[in-house]
């Protein structure tokens, strides 16, 4: 039944984007603008992603994008509204216009680019898959779970890179599969499994309901790739240009440790790279359909990219994700901005 | 003793008082004969009782030590919940209470909720229980001013009150919003296409039947689906739908047209005398509904009629797929919050959720038993 409606839904979404009825060049910039809101579709509920707090209030790494892109646009990252988006629903919504921006952890792949007439902007979490264990079997890499019996949510792409891992490396291992995650998980805390696998942000999500979130450890090891970024539809070049260069500028920002404190500060510095990032110096911003102070405004009221990670998925937030791959290509990750100029 | 002389005979006794009468056999009367007739009749019915005994002790101990004793009533965060053997975690309910009530609706505004569920409450308590007086007046507050003032309430009014987009409603106001706009939408509606399948007029007739066969024969997922994903791609931006207007209108329509069939079975028990009685008076065709017909039909069907309104009431629950935080979706939603996360809070989350969604179903079923035993008093035997 789901299956049907999805492959209904696909195909309806295949067709219009086959015949181009989407928005012509700038068109949603103008649409947005005239709304007077910035309508993102969220995850109805990921921690760290996208999740609404006790009194409500969205939070989240995809969010706080969604946040500085209307900052971007409004000077004001309140105005925003955010549509939970389902995973079934998510890419007809962004089809049919009813969201401008699609920020919901969705892996970046090519048939989603060339057959749903998606464009990802971006990359503003690099994901994939991981292992944890307890301390206690002191073990440091995914390499040493020979003979491991490790527990995994059944019929996912999650379960199949399991296999591939395994195989690759000539290891045997025990795969116990449950339906679902939190199954899993529970059988994992009982002892039932040496190891548990999934997504390595899930990992650190599903840790912290552990009866003692302290005594497990991800291992180093990302055995898939899983681009996660924020999608908008093909067709208005100019708008997918503003949200890629808002995750870009995010990035940039922190590389040039603008933060959310220092940047009136910073805006007075010399440094021509900061000038032209905040805007004292070109007309960058203008050349995007935006103002010349576009990311001192997503700065001022978001925060750079580092200060986004921390807060929702890094070290100052309960999920106490390590930067690893999403540090800056200066510090031994890959999150790499082209510059302004 | 001197013997006694009873007509012209000599006997040796006779008994003066009359002896008191024994009582029955230990086994048939009291407790011992109520456990044999009711719990061990026969070797079955024996074995039956004492496994559900075994069943109550093997249970429900466990239960109440989960539920109260070792629950975790208060707390800052999750860390107590966490800790081996805690049993239910109240205080992430108390914690989660107002988003659980409110969804995203802003804080500051909550008082507007609680007023607008005040006002159903009373308006609704007015309407169903059976002393209060002015019905008339109580079903056109209810049905009429209730409904548009509820809408400015919630909604906000330009200038007055401050505009809450529905995007930001949620939790139990979600919920009973669509069950409430579901029940009354459907009941007037599934009258009017039970008497359209049972019309003369041909096209009418056929408009009707055609809608209750093909909208009973797609899941209610799919109508959700199609008004919340389908729709925006069909019709231009501007003309769409509220995103919280379109499942409503889908489950109204959805519930009136089984409640069409429910109401048709009522209309199919009436004997043929009623209608042809109803004629013989020169009443027409309308006034024959309302006055005869209906009110015996709609009588008959209360269970069905409430069989319905439940069925709808935990329908609900499916807005979620769309991406509309209902109660449940908050309480689901609720569970990820990684300062709360741990082992007990999907469990205490869903016991919870049960619990609200029973007492809602349990006191609509316990008002139509009230309500049909005293409509019932006129055919008791």
């Amino acid at each position: 039944m789901k299956r049907i409606i999805a492959a209904a839904s696909i195909a309806a979404v295949g067709a219009i984007a086959a015949t181009g009825a989407s928005a012509q060049s700038g068109k949603t910039l103008e649409q947005i603008k005239q709304r007077g809101f910035l309508a993102c579709g969220t995850n109805p509920g990921l921690a760290g992603f996208g999740l609404p707090d006790s009194q409500g209030a969205w939070t989240g790494l995809d969010v706080d994008l969604c946040r500085g892109i209307a900052a971007s646009i409004f000077n004001d990252p309140t105005k925003v509204k955010f549509i939970p988006m389902t995973a079934k629903d998510r890419f007809t919504a962004l089809q049919s216009g009813e969201i401008d921006v699609l920020a919901r952890n969705g892996t970046w792949t090519q048939s989603r680019e060339a057959e749903l007439g998606l464009l990802f902007a971006g990359v503003n979490y690099y994901d994939g898959q991981g292992f944890m264990v307890r301390k206690k079997l002191n073990i440091n890499s995914a390499l040493e779970l020979n003979g491991a019996s490790v527990c995994v949510q059944q019929g996912t792409t999650t379960e199949l890179n399991l296999a591939d891992f395994f195989r690759a490396n000539n290891l045997k291992y025990e795969g116990v599969a449950f339906a679902t995650s939190d199954e899993a998980i529970k059988a994992y805390d009982s002892g039932r499994c040496d190891a548990y696998t999934t997504d390595a942000s899930g990992l650190y999500a599903e840790r912290v309901k552990l009866v003692n979130a302290d005594e497990h450890v991800v291992l180093p090891e990302v055995i898939s790739k899983e681009p996660l970024g924020p999608a908008v539809r093909q067709g208005d070049d100019q708008w997918f240009n503003i949200v890629k260069w808002t995750h870009f500028a995010m990035v940039n920002a922190e590389e040039l440790g603008i933060t959310k404190a220092n940047v009136d500060e910073k805006a007075k510095s010399n440094s021509p790279e900061i000038k032209r990032l905040l805007g004292s110096e070109g007309d960058f911003g203008k050349t995007l359909g935006l103002t010349r102070d576009w990311s001192y405004r997503i700065v001022k009221h978001v925060g750079n990219y580092g200060e986004i990670f921390d807060k929702n998925v890094g070290e100052g937030s309960r999920l106490k994700i390590r930067r690893g791959l999403n540090n800056l290509w200066t510090k031994g990750g890959i999150q790499y901005a082209p510059p302004i100029r | 003793m001197s013997d006694q002389t009873i007509g012209n005979k000599q006997v040796a006794f006779v008994r003066r008082d009359v002896t008191g009468t024994l009582p029955a056999p230990i086994m048939t009367r009291g407790l011992p004969a109520w456990l044999r007739e009711n719990m061990f009749s026969t070797p079955l019915s024996g074995v039956l009782t004492l496994s559900s005994i075994l069943l109550v002790v093997w249970i429900v101990p466990d239960m109440f030590r989960y539920l109260f004793t070792d629950a975790i009533w208060s707390a800052a965060d999750g860390a107590p919940c966490r800790a081996p053997g805690a049993g239910a975690c109240w205080a992430y309910v108390g914690a989660k209470f107002e988003y659980f009530m409110y969804g995203s609706y802003p804080r500051s505004q909550t008082w507007r909720v609680n007023l607008t569920l005040v006002i159903g409450a009373v308006l609704i308590l007015w309407l169903l229980l059976p002393q209060a007086k002015k019905k008339g007046l109580a079903a056109l507050m209810f049905f009429v001013v209730y409904p548009v003032a509820a809408f400015f309430l919630l909604r906000g009014l330009d200038g007055v009150l401050s505009l809450v987009e529905t995007n930001l409603w949620g939790g139990v106001l979600v919920s009973l919003l669509v069950a409430a706009v579901g029940i009354v939408v459907s009941l007037p509606l599934g009258v009017l296409l039970a008497l359209g399948r049972r019309s003369q007029l041909p096209f009418v007739k056929f408009f009707c039947v055609l809608f209750i066969e093909f909208v009973r024969g797609v899941p209610l997922i799919t109508v959700l689906f199609m008004a919340n994903t389908m729709l925006p791609l069909f019709v231009p931006q501007e003309w769409t739908p509220d995103r919280m207007l379109r499942p409503l209108i889908g489950v109204s329509l959805f519930a009136a047209a089984y409640m069409a069939e429910v109401v048709r079975g009522g209309l199919q028990a009436m004997p043929k005398g009623q209608f042809e009685g109803a004629m013989a008076l020169g009443l027409s065709y309308w006034q024959m509904m309302r006055l005869i017909i209906l009110p015996q039909a709609l009588t008959t069907v209360i269970p069905g009629i409430v069989n319905s309104f439940i069925a709808l009431f935990k329908d609900t629950t499916l807005v979620a797929i769309v991406g509309i935080f209902d109660f449940l979706r908050t309480v689901e939603t609720a569970r990820l919050d990684p300062v709360w996360a741990g082992p007990t809070i999907s469990t205490t989350g869903y016991v919870f959720a049960a619990i609200f969604y029973w007492v809602f179903c349990f006191a609509m079923s316990r008002y139509s038993q009230m309500l049909e035993t005293k409509l019932a008093a006129g055919r008791r035997r």
